[in-house]
């Protein structure tokens, strides 16, 4: 697990609890899935699916309707990658570090989209317009280097053609 | 006339305009009066030619491409609906010496039809591996699957014979298949295909796997890298379910199978049988220690048979064909057909699937047509980002499980990725630690611990800091990674490091 992924889900003495946007999610999302067989990771997926993110404050209310630990939910969301637990920028940018990428220029082009969004992985650009991720193979191996914004898979990946996607992205088109 | 047009829906293609591609010729056509029917294929995993444009004609279908969304004015003007000639124009998809030269069993309705449409699959020899499986008793359908020869594809390679046999041997009142669909190995996207381009045939795979181990639920775990995989795989679900072949009585014969997608959460360490279904079960992706297998303990404590995509998109065709028509093809204990995938700086990259037995060298040279930088090649890493970086010297070796293990690297899930002469051996051999260190997933301490300390001894020998000792210590450190880590992350990772410092020493700066 790299550090950034091992953000701690800490919940505050003073706790505010989820506001009332998170708490309408997640409890779409608990009606949703708690009666599927291993719940847990379709129901985290179904409340980031809803928010970009899957609220802390939150954590309390999924361990109580699947019947685990607080620990044990944080235990969960902390492993995987995919799930964050603070709202994302508008759009989020996974860059392909992988070996097939890597043969094709791939670190170049991670150089250049830290560069120009000023950030480093796991983090949003200022504009609040990008949050950049890294990703370990996308799948798109023979159209090396590749990248997904939000959902969307973009191959042949040249200099020019990120930048011109990082400029529409920070200008919110 | 109506003619059919093909431009696929593919991730891969999608992901170089293929979308756009469609919607150009779509509306071209209505403007230009021109009556066409376009069909959003699959890919036919030529990918150095998406967006691959094919139409229908009475010698056979033409494909166009790469073809640019800008290009399709003037491939109407050039009357490509009646196969007229463009700089673009291919021939005949099926003479493309890519394509021709390849022998698709598993493959064999990729690009060809349209995925998700349930006639198309049926007129392409669709369910016909179920009828026969029905058929028979589940014992002859276990049985026919170890005659076959087939063995594990995911990358261990273990026969599918004796795992099927292990669960079907084992009383429980409920028993499980789990498809492997968290494809992580970088350089492969054969699953990835196969699960956008002919759905039906892995849902008939896990039919026939649970009529012959007598499992009656199935989950196929896909990762969540492969949005449109997801998406694309639960329509075929929904819609092979609407026509029954899925729940309590399928194909009409009284047997029950339900299946349900799960979505992965950007975890590599999910590939490996025992953490996914840990994941599966709702839990951290950490491996279990076995035994007990999962045949005999898997999902839930019950039995299971957890398979890779194209092992279960295999067996239909073996059902269908039987098992001596797929053990012909192959060589030594590797029979049948491999989906290599060939990945990285190759000038010609796509799904080549050939019997075993092909050599490295013609792979790269007779399919991939060398590195697409016109550079030499310097390394190939086969089998995913844990298997060895291999030399040119080794290049004739045959493409065969033993074969490759004889020259210290490992075929896995068949991803090939070229590199060439400007790669740094030493930067690699430090991000294998790096990608071991970001995805272990902590239950051994060589692993979890380790990983991190050997980037930190790597930057050290890069750096000329005592180099010689650094070396030894990176060796040692390897060696404790190998015997000390329960799966295969751990337990392989060492393998890209060691090669490249065995064959690339002067990269790290070490005499060689």
């Amino acid at each position: 697990m790299s550090s950034a992924s091992l953000k701690p889900a800490a919940i505050p003495l003073q706790d505010p609890g989820p506001t009332p946007r998170e708490h309408a999610a997640v409890a779409a999302a608990i009606t949703a899935c708690r009666d599927l067989p291993g719940a847990l990771l379709p129901l985290l997926h179904a409340v980031q699916d809803a928010l970009g993110y899957v609220p802390s404050a939150s954590l309390p209310m999924i361990a109580h309707a699947l019947n685990l630990s607080r620990a044990e939910v944080h235990g969960v969301l902390s492993f995987y990658h995919h799930f964050r637990t603070s709202p994302p920028g508008r759009h989020v940018l996974k860059l392909c570090r992988a070996e097939s990428c890597q043969a094709m220029g791939s670190v170049a082009l991670e150089a250049l989209a830290k560069q120009r969004l000023g950030i480093d992985y796991h983090a949003t650009s200022a504009s609040g317009g990008t949050t950049l991720e890294p990703v370990y193979c996308l799948g798109n191996c023979a159209l090396s280097p590749a990248l997904l914004v939000d959902d969307e898979l973009m191959g042949r990946v040249t200099p020019q053609r990120l930048l011109a996607l990082l400029d529409a992205l920070e200008s919110g088109s | 006339m109506t003619v059919t047009v093909y431009v696929p829906a593919d991730s891969a293609a999608v992901s170089v305009g293929a979308d756009a591609v469609a919607a150009r010729i779509a509306l071209l056509a209505q403007q230009r009066g021109k009556a066409i029917r376009l069909v959003r294929n699959g890919s036919r995993a030529l990918f150095w030619l998406e967006p691959l444009v094919e139409v229908a004609t009475p010698a056979g279908r033409i494909a166009y491409g790469p073809v640019d969304a800008t290009q399709v004015d003037s491939l109407f003007d050039a009357d490509f609906l009646g196969g007229g000639a463009h700089s673009l124009r291919l021939g005949l998809t099926d003479e493309i010496p890519f394509l021709k030269q390849q022998e698709r069993l598993t493959y064999c309705r990729i690009g060809l039809i349209d995925p998700l449409d349930l006639d198309d699959y049926a007129a392409h020899g669709g369910w016909q591996g179920l009828q026969r499986a029905l058929a028979l008793s589940p014992a002859q359908v276990v049985q026919e699957v170890h005659d076959s020869g087939l063995r594990g594809r995911g990358g261990a390679a273990f026969p599918a014979g004796i795992k099927w046999k292990t669960c079907a041997d084992t009383v429980a009142a409920q028993k499980y298949i789990v498809c492997n669909a968290d494809e992580g190995d970088s350089g492969t996207y054969a699953d990835r295909l196969l699960l956008e381009g002919d759905p039906y045939s892995l849902i008939e795979g896990m039919l026939i796997a649970g009529l012959a181990v007598g499992a009656t639920e199935g989950y196929i775990y896909i990762r969540s890298e492969y949005p449109r995989a997801f998406r694309v795989f639960n329509e075929a679900i929904a819609r092979a379910g609407s026509a029954g072949y899925l729940g309590d009585n399928v194909a009409g014969s009284g047997r029950r199978f339900g299946l349900q997608a799960r979505l992965g959460a950007g975890a590599y360490i999910c590939g490996e049988e025992t953490a996914l279904l840990e994941s599966l079960q709702g839990r951290r992706g950490q491996v279990r220690v076995k035994p007990p297998l999962p045949a005999h303990q898997g999902l839930y404590g019950q039995p299971t048979v957890v398979n890779n995509v194209v092992t279960l998109g295999s067996v239909p065709l073996i059902l269908a064909r039987g098992a001596a028509f797929y053990r012909d093809y192959g060589l030594g204990r590797s029979r049948g057909t491999i989906a290599l995938q060939l990945a990285g700086n190759v000038r010609c990259g796509g799904l080549v699937e050939k019997a075993f037995g092909l050599s490295l060298r013609e792979l790269l040279h007779d399919f991939a047509g060398g590195t697409a930088s016109g550079r030499p090649i310097r390394a190939v890493q086969v089998g995913g980002p844990l298997g060895a970086y291999l030399p040119q010297d080794v290049l004739d070796t045959a493409i065969d499980y033993e074969a490759i293990a004889a020259v210290g690297g490992m075929l896995g899930h068949g991803g090939v990725v070229v590199f060439d002469d400007t790669v740094d051996m030493a930067a690699q051999a430090r991000f294998a630690m790096e990608f071991c260190a970001a995805e272990s997933c902590g239950k051994c301490t060589p692993c979890r611990l380790g990983s991190t300390r050997g980037v930190e001894v790597i930057d050290r020998i890069r750096t000329g800091v005592d180099p010689v000792r650094n070396e030894a210590l990176l060796r040692d450190l390897c060696a404790t990674l190998l015997d000390g880590s329960l799966c295969a992350l751990g337990g392989m990772a060492p393998f890209p490091v060691l090669s490249a410092l065995d064959n690339y020493p002067e990269d790290f700066g070490l005499a060689r």
